[in-house]
């Protein structure tokens, strides 16, 4: 593996050495919360942050974003034809990300990156980020990425990853985009065989403040049908008041809606975030809605994320364990139990 | 690489009022870019994404048939945003298409069978597709007989109806036409529910499949009707509606367990339903 110790000190002029080459976006304190922003100067990046409120999943699928745009000017031999509208695809680092959100990235590729339909937008913006993580020391209570097939010290999604030393940091190179990074690096020096060591300590030290919740497998294990019609759902419901702060949040919620928006003769086509939760999400125009009840969109979110995405893709479950759904939850309902309760072995009502 | 999203420009040929509730109204699309039409290799079962710069899109069954060149067809019935605005919409105007989307009725594993159409109401449209694509004479020897059980509340409610008439007078189709009642002293069809005249008329479940397509209780009704002839679950096909924005699978909203409506159906056989949960 190819690593290399940047000391703190020299950490700002390599943020800013990145900053003249390609954009550069990293966690920056903004308000009250910690957000994914594009740098405008090497010291806003703040790595001393636990991880961001709002997923950065905004960094490759917007909230709101410009699908295309058309013209509805009388006269225009053009009107009402839609047309790509223009984006900015040059090369960005994104810097600082957690293992956990990179690895979500991974996840949504599933979606947005297969093998007969590719979403544009998505796959241009994933060629041209590189991804350098930064390694959790100390996850939160809420988190629980060890359950879910990652860590806190994972490297899969990312294309290197930052492990904070105390002096400095060890950068630790995972793909080639990573390692043509790190080698274009000037002030790096060499990982002396003791920080090695440390680096191995503080990765257990790390994965030990996680317990395994639950075991995405035997969920995978159950019969979807029988899932389904389990009756635990009513509980789990229950107080659930279908606000959609854990879709918002949440790393691996891609849904999204597609709108028109006119303004006098211009228009674009805009795609928003949508949310399970919410019944127009599946709303005919007949008015015939097949999630009309509370029960039906809250069953729909958990089994998406732990079941019906294990096994269409089999690559485990639609879930990185960061905790934000956790965290944010304004009546507690906890993911955590939810999984234990779709493992447990039998689960049909009597 | 192709946008999925990127609708084709299309000019609109013309629209013509098929029921007598006014509701449903039939468009017919060309293609402004000829390599556009090239690209649009559809198969009959399959739907497109109507698009209306300023107003939105709507997944809609395509009901002209692969067979019908220079232009396609689709019958909207007029509920939203969208499909009231393309009501009004001129001969002449621009809009886009955007597909084709999902799969298709099995033409492979039909080859060689009888087949045996149930629609009911405005549910008829890849259905339409679908028949006249097996009429074609290119295609009809690959076909065995074709029942044709199709019911509207009253004769008014029918759709494509000098195209039912005109497959009345063929010998290579049967045709099962039925209202649920009328005050026409001149109706010469059948009278009765779908599911009634689908018993009556008994039509063979040998070496057969059914595509049945119609509201949900006409499907509630039919389908122990089919199961009393002898059709199994796996020969019974049909195609399901759901809300719909991406059509391509992307966007998460039409699910019904693992699969996506838009993409992995919207056809369906009634064994593949069973196998998920009843989320429709």
């Amino acid at each position: 593996m190819m690593e290399i110790y940047i000391a703190k000190e020299k950490f700002p002029g390599f943020v800013e050495k990145l900053m003249g080459q390609q954009r550069v976006f990293g966690p920056v304190f903004q308000g009250q919360y910690h957000e994914f922003a594009e740098l405008k100067a090497s010291d806003e990046i703040d790595l001393s942050y636990q991880n961001t409120r709002l997923s950065p999943k905004g960094l490759f699928h917007p909230h709101s974003e410009r699908m295309f745009q058309y013209s509805l000017a009388t006269g225009d031999p053009e009107a009402g034809i839609v047309k790509e509208a223009p984006k900015d695809y040059s090369p960005r680092v994104i810097l600082g990300i957690r293992p956990c959100d990179a690895k979500a990235f991974r996840l949504d590729d599933a979606n947005f990156d297969t093998e007969t339909i590719k979403d544009p937008w998505w796959t241009r913006r994933r060629a041209s980020t590189i991804l350098v993580g930064l390694a959790c020391n100390a996850p939160c209570r809420s988190c629980f990425c060890t359950s879910v097939g990652t860590g806190p010290f994972d490297p899969a999604g990312l294309d290197a990853l930052l492990i904070d030393v105390g002096t400095g940091y060890v950068l630790q190179a995972v793909t080639d985009k990573g390692k043509e990074l790190a080698a274009g690096l000037a002030g790096g020096e060499a990982v002396a065989p003791a920080m090695t060591e440390q680096v191995a300590q503080l990765k257990q030290a790390a994965e030990a403040q996680l317990t395994i919740q639950f075991d995405p497998k035997a969920i995978a294990d159950q019969n979807m049908l029988e899932l389904f019609n389990a009756a635990f759902w009513d509980e789990v419901q229950f107080s659930c008041i279908n606000c959609g702060t854990c879709t918002f949040l949440c790393p691996t919620c891609w849904c999204f809606d597609i709108q028109d928006e006119v303004c006098n003769d211009q228009g674009d086509r805009l795609r928003i975030w949508d949310s399970c939760m919410f019944p127009l999400f599946t709303l005919h125009g007949s008015g015939h809605n097949p999630r009309n009840v509370k029960l039906q969109r809250v069953r729909q979110r958990f089994m998406h994320k732990l079941k019906y995405y294990q096994d269409k893709y089999h690559g485990g479950v639609a879930c990185v364990g960061c905790g934000r759904c956790v965290k944010s939850c304004p009546v507690n309902i906890d993911i955590r139990e939810v999984a234990r309760l779709m493992s447990a072995s039998c689960v049909c009502p009597a | 690489m192709n946008n999925p999203y990127l609708p084709y420009p299309v000019r609109v040929e013309s629209i013509i009022t098929e029921t007598e509730d006014r509701n449903l109204k039939t468009i017919k699309l060309v293609f402004l870019n000829p390599d556009d039409e090239q690209k649009f290799q559809y198969t009959p079962g399959q739907f497109a994404e109507l698009s209306v710069a300023g107003q939105g899109e709507i997944p809609i069954g395509i009901a002209s048939s692969p067979t019908e060149k220079g232009f396609i067809k689709f019958t909207v019935n007029k509920v939203g945003k969208v499909s009231s605005y393309i009501h009004n919409m001129k001969g002449g105007e621009i809009m886009g298409v955007r597909g084709p989307l999902g799969n298709w009725y099995p033409w492979d594993l039909l080859e060689g069978r009888n087949l045996v159409i149930v629609g009911g109401g405005f549910a008829f449209t890849t259905l339409r597709s679908s028949i006249v694509y097996m009429l074609d004479p290119a295609n009809r020897p690959r076909f065995g007989n074709i029942d044709v059980v199709y019911g509207a509340r009253f004769p008014g409610l029918l759709l494509y109806k000098e195209e039912l008439a005109a497959w009345e007078q063929r010998d290579d189709i049967r045709m099962h036409i039925t209202v649920d009642g009328t005050t026409d002293p001149n109706w010469k069809y059948n009278i009765g529910f779908v599911p009634a005249i689908t018993k009556q008329k008994a039509p063979s479940a040998e070496n057969a499949y059914a595509i049945i397509c119609g509201p949900p209780i006409m499907i509630k009704f039919t389908l122990p009707v089919l199961t009393e002839l002898g059709f199994p679950p796996e020969r019974i096909i049909s195609s399901l509606e759901m809300r719909m924005k991406c059509g391509i699978g992307i966007c998460g909203r039409c699910n019904i367990g693992t699969e996506y409506v838009c993409k992995d159906g919207p056809v369906f056989t009634l064994e593949q339903l069973s196998r998920l949960p009843n989320e429709y």
